[in-house]
Parts: C-alpha cells; structure tokens; sequence
C-alpha cells in the first residue's frame, strides 16, 4: 500500500489570513493526539530510521565503556570534530548560496554550463578526492609540477585541519549549492524588484530580501554538509585529521567499548545540532507561483571576479582530482593493464542501486515530510529527527546495526546480505538528503491551490498525484538526486551488507586503491564521475528547474 | 489521470526490481569465504581451486577489520555464514581468537608450515608473506653502502635520502612490529630521528618504488613485492631490494593468515581449500603472480627473489598479537603522529 494515501488534507485547513501562516491550531480532533493513523506512520518510518542509533546505545550500555577513558580519549578528537565540521559547513553554506544566487540570479557568463558543472564536486567519494590531492601534490604529481612550474614551492605535506577543511568543502558545498539554487528559481523575484526600486543596491537586497527567504534551504543543506562531515572517515583518515571517526574505526577491535561510546558522542552532538537547525531555520511561508520574469542583477566589472571565484571551486572540486585521476588511469591503459569491459557490470549494479535507493527514500520520507510541513506536531519532529540523525552515523556502523538486527531476529534473517537490506541501508543513512529537500517541495505548493482543488477533485490520491506531485517535483527530483550520489559513491556499508558477488564502482575503486594498483583505481573513479554525471542530468537536472530559468 | 497511472507503472516496477534483487542473494555454495584481500589478488586462485576440487566457492570481499567484526556479530548470533576467513592484517586474526570465533585447524594442515608463521594453538595459519626491506637506486647507492639495521637510516649520511609513507598501513604494521621487538620509547626515538633526517613523504609503497626508479629520491622504506612488480612493467628500472640483517625489525615478515570460523557449516571442504592455498599450485601462485613469500615448507619464493630460511627464528609480525600491544594500531598511529612523521 501506498503510504502517501490517506495523508493529505483530509482535514480542513487553517485558512492564511496574512503575511504568515498560522499553523498551530488547537481546535479541531486529532490535533493533539499521537494516535491517528498518520500520525503512527510517521512514528513507525522514523523507528526505521532510528534503529541504527538505537543499536549503537544499546551496545554502548551493553558493553559498559569505561567513563574514565572516554573522558580520556574522546575530548581531543571531538573539539577536531567540531573544529571541522563547523568550519565546513560554514564554508559549504557560503560558497553554495554564492554560486547558486550567481547562476540564478545574475548575468554570469555560461550560467547554463557552470549550473551543471557546478553539481559534479558531489560525485566523488571523498577518499578518492583526497587520494587524489595527495597524490597530485608529491613529487611528480600534477599539482606539484604546476606549482613548481610557476615558481611556487608544493607545500610537502598535505594534512591536517587546513587539509581536512579544503577537501570536503571542495566536495559537499553541492549539499547546499542544489537546495538553494531551487529555491531561488522558485521564490518570485518580484519582492526584489521592489527592493531595488526602492534603492537598496543588489548587494543589500541579497542580504536584507533574498537571504532570509533562503535560510531553510540554507540551513537544511548546511547542516547535511555537517553532518556528513561528522561521519566522514576515509578522506580524514588519509589527511590524518584525528576525529571521532578515527576513534570509532582505530578501537572497533581493540576496545570496543570505546569505539561505541564514540559513536554515543557522535550522536549526541547530532542530535543537538538537528534541534539548533530546526529551531532556527524558521518557517517560510508556502509559495505564491511566480508569473514575473526573473529579473537577473547585472554583475557589470564583478563580472569577472564571479567568473573567477566559479572557475577556482570547480578546479579544486572536479578538475584537479579528475585531471590527478586520468593521470593514474592513462598510464594503465597506455601499458593494457586496465581495460573498461570490466567494468560494466559494476557500474551497472552501482546505477540500478542507485536509482532504487533514490525513490524509495524518496517515497518513504513523504509522509514525514508532509506532517511537519503541513500540519506539524511534535511525534513528525521526532520522526524528522529520526530520519536526520541517521546520516551522521557511519555507514560502518549503520551496516552493523542492521547486520546484528537481521541476524537475530528470526522473521528478518533471509534478509541477511541481500541487495534489500543494502537498499535498506542506503536508504537509512541517506533518507536526510531526501527529508530536507522534500520538506522544501511540499512547501512549494500554493496553499490557494490546494484549497481550489479540493472542490474540483474530491479524491485525496487523485489530487495528491494531480495537484501536489506535479509542484513538487523539481524538489523531490533535487532530493532523490541526492540521495542516488550519495548511494553511487558509498563504501563501507555496501561492503559489509552487499550480497556476495556483488560489486559497485566503489567497491572496485576501493580494492584496487587498498592493492596499490592506481591505474585500476584512476579508470573506475573515472567511470563513476561519467555515471554519476550522466544520471545527474538525465534524472535530476533535466526533470528539474535548476536548469532552467 | 496519466500521471497517475505512470505513477502505478513506475512503483510496480521498482517493486519488480527489489523482488528481484532480493532474490539474488542466498544460492548456497560449498564453501563460503570472507576475503581481506582484494579479487585481484585472489580471485585466479580461487576460481583454480573451484575446478581442481569440482567445490564451488563464494567470495566476499572486504577490509580485514571490518568483515573481522561482521564474522563476530554472525558468531554472536549463531548464524555464522563464513566458513573460511583470510585476514590481511595480523590484527584482525588476533580479534577474532579472542573472541572465540576461530575453529581449531586440522594437524595435517597445521604441519604444512613451520611454527613460527602459525598460531601456537593452531586457530590459524600463514598462507604467504610480505617482507619489509629497502628499495635503493642501483645508479645512485653501492650496496655495499646500506646499513644492516633499519635503525641506522638516521644517520646523517641518509639525510633526505630516504623515501617513507607513513600514512600507510604496511609501514604502520612495521612501527608496530617495532613496539613489539623494541619498546615504544626506543620507536618514538628512532621516528623522531627518522623525521629529523629529512625524509620524503609519499603517499604509499608503490609512489616510493617509482620515485627510486625515477631517481627523485635514494631509497626507500617499502614492502618487497613492489619492486618485483615494478621490475615487471619496467625491466631497465634502476631499483633493487636490500635486505637488512635478520631480527632486524626492518626485516619482519608480516604474514597474510587462514582460518576456519567456529560453527562454519562447511569446515571440512574449509579446510580442503586452506591446504589447496598451501599446496604447490596455491604457493607458486604466490610466489610468481604477486611476488610474495610462500609459507608451506619446502616451497620456493620465484626467481628473483631472495629465499627466506623459516627453520631460523625470523622477526615475524604473523606471530605477535597486535592487539595484545597496549593500545594496538591506534597506539601505533598516535606514536607515529607524535614523532612529527605524519603532521
């Protein structure tokens, strides 16, 4: 059965009486209970999203970690943690608004190339990315010959917080890049043409008109660029940044107490940050459907700066791996050491994953993303929460939790290293991509709108799937899209749950990077970036209004 | 109304789609192997052992640790799915005896290798080694030259001449061997001297292998494989192995290890397997395909490479259980961070 079915609006709706939409109405049954059937969906999907964390406390309680050495061992790598994650999440959040009000909003020069290009960063594993910095800035590598041919001298090294910082804010500005960008081609201009009229310059009608109506979209994208930076362990691991990642991998065997006392704190420093961001991302009133034509600033001497700043994120983001990458992958093809037939199949797997992964996480967050959108109460924040929380959790552990779940529990134990409970998985721990972008799309549909329907189509399903999908859909196509990248490039859990035999591009890049057989590494990295970019724009871009406008 | 039927179609079909996905798992083989090395590596073996022995076996790979960790939750639940584990770190061994998951090994097994590159209980078994050694430019050092002991490249003779990866896990498995032969204190000392001697920082073995045959630096620390591999794709390469003395900790073997999981279903065609990977066509597929050392007694490392005598008492990582190190890898890695090495 369809969850979607017997939620929307059945109940009358409070009516907008002004500028902003009162949603907390006390009157009316049910408002108040936890017991409608909603309701207990909502509750049971965020269950499932849940489980992980819950298996990650109940072990810590279980194994009853020594409180003397957490308070010894936790403290270092959690202020790094913090240290990073806020200062990438700041950044992500900057440079994504930037770039995406450039693309939308202004006359830059090629915006229809960089609005693609500018997506791509987000392919990459970031291990790979940073393997390929690493290798790009010894001797003999691409950057190091650029730099020493321009007379600069290659830093030696290439680690630490500085490192850490560059590498995945390279990588996940897209988190807020995309957000933003269809929010910005959704939300009518014509608010900023007043300001403008009125003799704000464009600079301060972007801060004082178009920033606050962007700040969900802002915020939501920041905070996934922060919680992704908390469970990260690959790249921090190769750039030898000590985080709670690091924690939780180096003691998994020798003290595992330790390890799932680390994994406690992760959540927990999750778990606050997901209440920061939902108390003050504030509430943005449904949208009125802009009939205007977009007014674009004209960018005039800034021209080139823009130019320049877009030019430098998509060099440190895609040009400088991918060029370190094909470096690798065209000396194993020059010596026929590596050939691309062997790769079909797994990229293949990699695709078709993937795209289930993208709609069922897509599907399975609607009725969450509705209730908190549509008629808030506190079991959908629980639930939200529920669904947030699960992508700062390691997908090591999130394929642990769900390795011990299926194993003892005798109804769920076919499911054991199935392609379904990797799917499952999938969509677990990146379910959070698909909730913040969804919660932005059903909030794109006109309340008017939905009002007038209701008389001229008494079905809910029918006007749900006539009237709201249809509005929607850039947003959810924009979620689900970012969930089917996550899911192309992910690694530990498709390790651990996937059934034998069963391989993905990732997986391939992995073992060959961990053999030393570069060539092998560079040519399927290459392959994934051609996937990803591919069913990015066939499924994502296309279908969405980001291209558009 | 279109839509919506395109909707139905579109939900039908991913229906179709993880039904059949789901049913692809679960076709039952004889022998079900959790594999820390990558298919590359091992697979050609494998899939001669499935057509001499007519078995059939199925292959998960994955990092040593972590399918270490998955093994001890399928144990914990008593639904072991892995009949045979090979573990590429000496670590995760340790791990899993500890826990109790490791069956015993039969004694016709057992005796193909000597003691010293097995668990004295016999819950496990070394199948092939990698030794630690010193790749040089044959054009730029005399090897006669080259120290005995790892300990004297910090001489200031080798002062930015010596080419490291510390980032890596094969030079962090040599740190550990270290703790364990010589005391943490004397390898904090021996890093820091390391650090202060101007080493060049690659990213790993193979970076530092083509950077000797380029002759951007002197030598090396390294496994010896990679240089035979090197050699392979490029016979005129100037780099050669040397060898430092032996218990040198420069010198540890660190041994790729078999084992049957207790409860495995299958543990009599396990062990039918582990002593096809320690019989002639498994050992010289070692020995020639990567270059590593064969373990089983009486079979010869190739041609090329300089033959270990196992009679005699060598440093052996295999037989030290890191995790009995205070604080194991992690140990290691704060120790190497410590030094300077690795910030």
């Amino acid at each position: 059965m369809d969850p979607l079915v017997d939620f929307p609006l059945d109940v009358a709706q409070p009516t907008p009486t002004g500028g902003r939409l009162k949603r907390r109405v006390t009157s009316g049954g049910g408002r108040t209970s936890w017991v409608t059937p909603s309701r207990l969906l909502g509750l049971l999907i965020g269950a499932g999203f849940a489980s992980p964390a819950g298996f990650v406390v109940w072990r810590t309680l279980r194994l009853g970690s020594d409180l003397a050495s957490v308070a010894k061992e936790v403290p270092g790598p959690l202020w790094r943690t913090v240290q990073l994650s806020v200062l990438v999440s700041v950044s992500a959040a900057i440079i994504g608004t930037v770039l995406a009000w450039l693309v939308t909003r202004t006359d830059l020069r090629g915006r229809r190339f960089w609005r693609i290009a500018l997506v791509l960063p987000l392919v990459l594993p970031s291990f790979v990315g940073a393997a390929a910095f690493i290798a790009g800035l010894a001797p003999n590598g691409i950057i190091h010959d650029a730099l020493s041919a321009v007379g600069i001298t290659p830093p030696r090294r290439f680690r630490g917080l500085g490192a850490a910082w560059l590498v995945l804010t390279a990588f996940t500005y897209p988190y807020v890049y995309l957000p933003v960008a269809a929010r910005l081609i959704a939300l009518r201009s014509s608010l900023e043409e007043s300001a403008r009229l009125l003799g704000l310059s464009s600079t301060a009608t972007f801060f004082k008109v178009t920033l606050p109506q962007l700040r969900p979209a802002v915020f939501g994208g920041g905070l996934l660029v922060f919680l992704y930076t908390l469970s990260e362990f690959g790249a921090v691991q190769l750039l030898g940044y000590d985080t709670l990642t690091r924690v939780i991998f180096a003691t998994r065997q020798s003290d595992r107490a330790l390890s799932f006392a680390s994994a406690t704190v992760v959540l927990i420093l999750a778990l606050a940050v997901v209440a920061l961001e939902r108390s003050q991302r504030g509430r943005s009133r449904p949208d009125d459907r802009s009939t205007a034509v977009v007014r674009r600033n004209r960018l005039g001497w800034r021209q080139a700066p823009a130019l320049g700043g877009c030019s430098l994120v998509l060099l440190v983001g895609l040009v400088i791996p991918v060029t370190s990458l094909a470096n690798w992958a065209q000396r194993g093809i020059v010596e026929r050491r590596v050939s691309i037939s062997d790769l079909v199949q797994p990229a293949i797997s990699t695709a078709t994953v993937g795209v289930i992964a993208a709609v069922l996480a897509v599907t399975v967050v609607m009725p969450i993303a509705l209730a908190t959108t549509r008629r808030p109460h506190r079991s959908s924040d629980i639930a939200a929460i529920s669904v947030i929380v699960g992508f700062a959790i390691p997908g090591l552990v999130i394929a642990l939790a769900l390795a011990v779940l299926t194993l003892n529990t005798p109804v769920l134990k076919g499911l054991y290293q199935t392609s379904a409970l990797l799917i499952i998985a999938y969509v677990i721990h990146f379910g959070s991509q698909a909730l913040a972008s969804t919660e932005l799309a059903v909030r794109s549909v006109p309340h008017a709108l939905r009002e007038s329907s209701r008389l001229l189509e008494p079905s809910p399903i029918r006007r749900f799937f006539q009237v709201d999908f249809p509005l929607m859909r850039p947003g959810l196509v924009a979620g689900g899209g970012l969930v089917m990248l996550s899911t192309l490039k992910e690694l530990p859990a498709t390790l651990l749950l996937s059934p034998i035999g069963f391989s993905t591009l990732t997986t391939e890049i992995w073992a060959s990077y961990e053999e030393g057989f570069y060539a092998s590494t560079g040519l399927a990295s290459i392959v994934l970036v051609a996937v990803s970019a591919t069913l990015t724009w066939f499924l994502v871009l296309r279908r969405s209004e980001v291209v558009r406008g | 109304m279109s839509r919506s039927r395109h909707c139905a179609r579109v939900t039908a079909s991913l229906a179709a789609i993880s039904l059949i996905a789901a049913s692809c798992g679960g076709d039952d083989a004889d022998i079900t192997l959790y594999s820390g090395r990558s298919a590359e590596l091992i697979q050609p073996i494998i899939d001669e052992f499935e057509e001499v022995s007519g078995l059939s076996v199925e292959v998960k790979y994955g990092n040593s640790a972590d399918l270490a960790l998955l093994i001890d939750e399928e144990g914990e639940a008593s639904a072991m799915a892995a009949d045979v584990f090979l573990s590429q770190s000496p670590g995760s061994m340790g791990f899993l005896e500890k826990r109790g998951r490791l069956a015993t090994l039969p004694e016709s097994t057992l005796a193909l290798v000597t003691d010293n590159v097995r668990d004295d209980s016999g819950s496990w078994i070394g199948f092939s080694g990698r030794q630690r050694v010193l790749v040089y430019n044959t054009d730029a050092v005399d090897p006669v030259d080259l120290p005995s002991s790892v300990l004297d490249m910090t001489d200031p003779e080798w002062k930015g001449r010596i080419g490291v990866a510390p980032g890596n896990g094969s030079f962090q498995d040599f740190v550990t061997a270290m703790r364990a032969t010589t005391g943490d204190d004397a390898t904090l000392e021996f890093l820091k001297a390391l650090d202060a001697n101007d080493p060049v920082l690659y990213a790993n073995n193979s970076a530092i292998v083509a950077a000797v045959g380029r002759g951007e630096v002197d030598t090396g620390l390294v496994n010896h494989y990679y240089n035979y591999r090197a050699l392979v794709e490029n016979p005129d390469q100037p780099s050669a192995n040397h060898v430092f003395g032996p218990d040198d900790p420069g010198a540890v073997l660190i041994i790729t290890g078999a084992a049957i999981l207790a409860g495995a279903d299958d543990a009599e065609p396990a062990a039918q397997l582990i002593d096809f990977l320690l019989g002639s066509s498994g050992q010289q597929y070692f020995a020639t395909e990567t270059f590593e050392y064969p373990l089983a007694i009486g079979q010869l490392p190739a041609i090329n490479v300089p033959p270990i005598d196992f009679s005699n008492d060598i440093s052996n990582a295999g037989g030290i259980a890191f995790e009995d190190l205070a604080g194991g890898l992690e140990a290691t890695r704060a120790l190497i961070a410590e030094s300077g090495l690795e910030s």
